[in-house]
């Protein structure tokens, strides 16, 4: 979805600033938003795909003014929400009215070390060979899908190089779908900055963007 | 897709509502509460910059460690240690005479997070997130970097779960430098780009 999440090359919204010795969580509640997200991930009722999509569709204004950890809380809740999880009247005050859904897993204290060293990895095995290779000239699509992408606006029908291969990755458009992971061929590609932005564009600069083989079309 | 149901911006209704959620979701039996702790206690003390900085004054001082990152940069941070949730698909990407490289996430704030730890603000704000891709010198010059027009600017969009580490380039004066005393040298803005890594004198004030 073209949505405010989907931020680069905007021009509006001010310098950087940059706080110096910043710590690494400002409140108390940061670092319980953030636990939160983890833990309950962790249960298995969505998948990164999900969640991300899950905060790209808070409402715009909300999304503009509204914290990093306080879009992820938003997010936990809307996803809890939808798989009955939590009702609304148990997230205002916290009283249970409701019996837990069953999960797939809850993380124990015991296994939390291993499970945050190992994470998720998301390359598969593939099954089919890579469509392009190093030094392909290709050009991304021009599509608006209203799902979830990784295909930045600014880098549509754009023409770049292929520069690497990662390999074969869950497909975030399938996967935020509930389609499935569908994993694909991703590449590395670089776009000249010009290319990207036009007469405006950085002198002597370039953009390396990673692209699904779907996001790509031979020149 | 609901609304989220408060709209407050104050940390103390924050803190309240955070602890609200916990405990709801602890007596629902989806979190256990130490696990929380151990998730926090992770962060705040076990992954951070620090780690990067151990792996990129490991390279400067090791060219076989160094061959290996560029090969699999994931297994190679991994013989230190080092391992997390984002940060599941490594790569480095190398500063060198003439070519200065940059990180973002334009789509959300993907950050490596098992080296550098997790993102500080304004990495995740819209400011950064915008104007890295479009005007990377004038973003660098906000966090006091002035390149030269030779030296070419190259920004790394994190749009897959590939996570990007710049390696910048060994300070001056360094030689014959133990690798502890080498990290000191190593700036977490220096392993996103927005920096470079401090010289003898600069660490030293």
């Amino acid at each position: 979805m073209n949505g405010p999440h989907d931020m680069g090359g905007m021009q509006c919204y001010g310098p950087i600033e940059a706080e110096q010795d910043e710590p690494v969580f400002h409140e108390e509640w940061e670092e319980k938003a953030l636990a939160l997200t983890l833990a309950v991930g962790f249960c298995g009722m969505w998948n990164l795909d999900i969640s991300r999509q899950t905060r790209e569709n808070l409402a715009s204004d909300f999304y503009l003014s509204h914290s990093y950890y306080q879009l992820w809380l938003a997010g936990l809740e809307n996803l809890m929400l939808e798989r009955g999880m939590v009702t609304a009247e148990e997230l205002e005050d916290g009283r249970l009215r409701s019996e837990a859904v069953r999960v797939n897993r809850t993380l124990k204290a015991s296994e939390t070390k291993t499970a945050l060293l190992k994470g998720g990895p998301v390359n598969r095995d593939p099954n089919s060979e890579a469509v392009y290779k190093i030094g392909d000239k290709v050009r991304t699509r021009k599509f608006n899908p209203k799902g979830h992408t990784r295909l930045p606006r600014y880098a549509r029908a754009a023409v770049g190089k292929i520069m690497g291969i990662h390999g074969y990755h869950v497909f975030p458009d399938s996967n935020a779908a509930g389609k499935g992971e569908d994993p694909q061929w991703l590449y590395n590609v670089a776009f000249e900055a010009s290319e990207l932005f036009g007469e405006n564009a950085d002198a002597n600069s370039s953009v390396m963007i990673d692209c699904w083989e779907p996001y790509l079309e031979r020149v | 897709m609901k609304k989220p149901h408060h709209h407050d911006n104050h940390w103390s209704d924050m803190q309240l509502r955070v602890k609200t959620l916990e405990s709801l979701l602890i007596e629902k039996g989806y979190v256990d509460a130490d696990a929380l702790d151990v998730i926090i206690e992770t962060y705040v003390s076990q992954i951070g910059p620090r780690n990067g900085a151990h792996v990129v004054a490991k390279a400067w001082i090791d060219l076989d460690y160094f061959d290996r990152l560029r090969n699999d940069a994931t297994a190679a941070i991994a013989e230190l240690g080092y391992g997390s949730r984002q940060g599941e698909h490594m790569q480095i990407v190398e500063n060198r005479p003439g070519i200065h490289n940059l990180v973002v996430c334009t789509l959300c704030s993907c950050y490596p997070w098992s080296v550098l730890g997790l993102p500080p603000v304004w990495y995740k704000s819209a400011p950064y997130r915008s104007r890295a891709v479009i005007e990377p010198r004038s973003v660098l010059s906000e966090f006091g970097l002035e390149l030269a027009n030779e030296t070419k600017v190259v920004v790394w969009d994190s749009t897959s779960e590939m996570r990007y580490l710049v390696i910048p380039e060994r300070p001056q004066d360094t030689g014959g430098w133990a690798e502890d005393r080498l990290a000191g040298l190593v700036t977490r803005d220096s392993m996103i780009g927005t920096g470079l890594a401090l010289s003898p004198t600069e660490a030293s004030t």
